[in-house]
């Protein structure tokens, strides 16, 4: 990715405590437009505590996250998803006994005028835009009236993807997208990432999955211990280096020993 | 890549598809209604007439309007127990209200329109309480609705000193109740005709036997309530958000809908809906009554399951409560023709209830059987 492109999202120097405890130290992280970013670490590294820091789930006590020219560092959750930053996390953000339709639209409703008077929810508009968007995402979903509780794992992540897209996000973070789910699916997703990136989207990627990452990923961000300990492109990672950098044998010069 | 998508899931299993796990869970209680109702008709004298038909739809009143608001307290993963007492503490405020305007010396409609309205109003105050026990206080519904139950019961009751009726209600008044309560729109009298809104003034006793209630007043008005609620629940991004709380109250909050909002005025439709069964049980009885709604509070939680709602949420609709309202008003009913003890309505219910309990489960296993395909 070209640096002469401006960073879509910049993080500077972000940290985050919990009491004694230093979640994610001094960070910088940015993102362009169209580039799916790996954020790798073990457990524990600080992967998830600086998504949430971006989201506004945390307010992070030190730093800057800029979005779009925008500063959205202290910004409530709902602000920062307004602003086009959509975080999907496993099947938590849908609703399950519902269509497709009701939750590309979830708490944003079409409505349309009964009779000119009382407006009612207009449940075939929202279908044909979902069925829009599925298509585009070269999704195919039998009936679009079924409940979700009816399709796989794998369609249900594409019924979340498909909505952030449906309301414009500008940046995608995903949470461990692929746990969860059979190997077909897993592939189904990945397609659907990549199918993000060629929409100019980018794309947060948080995972442990190391062929998840070498097949998708632009980019790859290792933390370790609360700090970015390496970033590297796609073309200068290989799996071993990267588990080195997790597993911290690289900053301590021992040799990798790799299981 | 559309031709061997992976997502693309071929209905493997014969007849175990969605559509019709769906239609036969859903559509149980309504074979059943019919069945019982087919069943009194063959095996009951008298079960299958016009007269009776319409005596069991104003019995379904009372459980059917109280099953309306719970309902939508039930999509939501919710319970209230305190509406049986909602009822009779609507009955017994409109009743005083009505009583003590009337004694000093005012219009009887001005009396009845001013007394209904109170008992309306005065429901809303314990659904407005359970409201925000739960959805602010997050006091588990079951615990704060059980609360109330208390509490309401012992404010109906210190509303009529402890007795079991408010006393004092002068005979015209109870007239002037009797005419809605126990009117019709339209009446059919054999061998001489319809009539609208009142009988002839001369019938002889045999005559007054036979007369059928057509349009019974009461169950116009409760078909009213469950006309426009049943619209506002399937039809309306009020109603779509209510399911969106009972699917997942964690994706309502994400996709922004004010959720604790939402679950207070759920929480006063329902005492609302109770208020008006107990204003119309005091047009029917002439009586206001603390307990007119205690036996019915069971019954309209069971008439909500036996029509498919789901207790842990997310599913149901008003017909189905519609529905087991009928189920039960009808095999109360039927079991008195066949002369059986209505003890046994109890058994039945029961029995019904854990069917219905089980069929949901029923669709649960069939639908994880055939995702799992």
């Amino acid at each position: 990715m070209s640096k002469e492109i401006k960073p879509i999202l910049t993080a500077r120097g972000v940290s985050k405590h919990f009491g004694g405890l230093t979640a994610v130290d001094e960070v910088d992280f940015e993102i362009y437009p169209g580039e799916v970013v790996a954020l790798l670490g073990d457990n524990g590294a600080g992967k998830s505590t600086l998504i949430k820091c971006i989201s506004g789930v945390y307010r992070p006590e030190q730093g800057r996250v800029v979005f779009n020219d925008v500063d959205i560092t202290h910004q409530p959750p709902a602000d920062v998803r307004s602003r086009g930053i959509e975080t999907i996390y496993q099947d938590l953000s849908l609703a399950e006994n519902l269509d497709v339709g009701a939750n590309v639209f979830l708490g944003k409703e079409k409505t349309r005028r009964l009779f000119g008077l009382i407006p009612v929810t207009d449940d075939n508009y929202m279908r044909e835009e979902a069925s829009g968007v599925l298509d585009e995402l070269d999704i195919h979903i039998p009936s679009l009236k079924q409940k979700l509780v009816n399709l796989s794992g794998g369609q249900r992540q594409a019924v979340a993807i498909a909505r952030a897209m449906y309301w414009n996000a500008q940046l995608v973070i995903m949470d461990e997208p692929t746990a969860a789910l059979g190997v077909p699916e897993q592939r189904k997703v990945l397609a659907l990432i990549r199918s993000l990136r060629e929409q100019n989207i980018p794309v947060i990627l948080i995972s442990h999955t190391m062929h998840d990452v070498m097949a998708v990923a632009d980019r790859m961000v290792i933390m370790r211990r609360g700090r970015v300990v390496a970033n590297m492109t796609r073309a200068e990672a290989t799996e071993e280096l990267i588990v080195r950098h997790i597993v911290g044998s690289v900053e301590n010069g021992e040799s990798a020993v790799m299981i | 890549m559309a031709a061997n998508n992976p997502l693309v899931r071929a209905q493997r299993i014969p007849f175990i598809n969605a559509r019709s796990i769906e239609v036969l869970t859903k559509s149980w209680s309504y074979l059943f209604l019919l069945g019982l109702v087919v069943y009194f008709s063959l095996v009951g004298t008298g079960f299958f007439s016009v007269r009776n038909f319409s005596s069991i739809l104003t019995t379904s009143t009372l459980i059917m309007l109280m099953s309306i608001g719970q309902t939508y307290v039930v999509i939501t993963a919710g319970i209230d127990l305190s509406i049986g007492w909602t009822v009779g503490l609507s009955s017994v405020t409109t009743a005083r209200v009505m009583r003590d305007l009337a004694d000093s010396g005012n219009d009887i409609a001005y009396a009845m329109l001013i007394g209904t309205m109170a008992g309306l109003l005065v429901a809303l105050i314990p659904g407005l309480v359970n409201g925000v026990l739960v959805a602010r206080i997050k006091v588990p519904p079951f615990i704060a609705t059980l609360g109330m139950f208390g509490i309401v019961r012992g404010a109906a009751f210190l509303l009529t000193d402890g007795q079991q009726v408010v006393r004092g209600l002068s005979s015209e008044l109870r007239e002037a109740l009797r005419m809605i309560g126990n009117g019709s729109l339209l009446y059919y009298i054999p061998d001489d005709g319809f009539h609208w809104f009142s009988l002839p003034p001369d019938l002889a006793p045999q005559q007054l036997r036979v007369v059928s209630q057509l349009l019974p007043y009461p169950v116009i008005i409760t078909a009213l309530v469950v006309i426009i609620f049943a619209f506002i629940l399937a039809r309306t991004k009020f109603g779509r958000h209510t399911y969106v709380i009972g699917g997942s109250e964690e994706a309502a909050r994400r996709s922004g809908i004010n959720v604790d909002r939402h679950l207070l005025i759920i929480y006063i439709i329902c005492g609302f809906t109770a208020g008006i069964a107990g204003v119309l049980h005091l047009f029917r009885f002439t009586a206001g009554a603390p307990q007119a709604g205690e036996a019915a509070l069971l019954s309209s939680v069971a008439a909500v399951v036996i029509g498919g709602t789901n207790l842990f949420g997310g599913e149901g609709d008003i017909m189905g409560a519609v529905v087991g309202s009928l189920i039960i008003a009808v095999l109360q009913t039927g079991l008195v023709i066949l002369n059986i003890d209505s003890i046994w309505q109890f058994i039945v219910v029961g029995v019904v209830i854990i069917i219905a309990v089980l069929v949901n489960q029923l669709k649960a296993a069939l639908e994880s059987l055939q995702t799992n395909a």
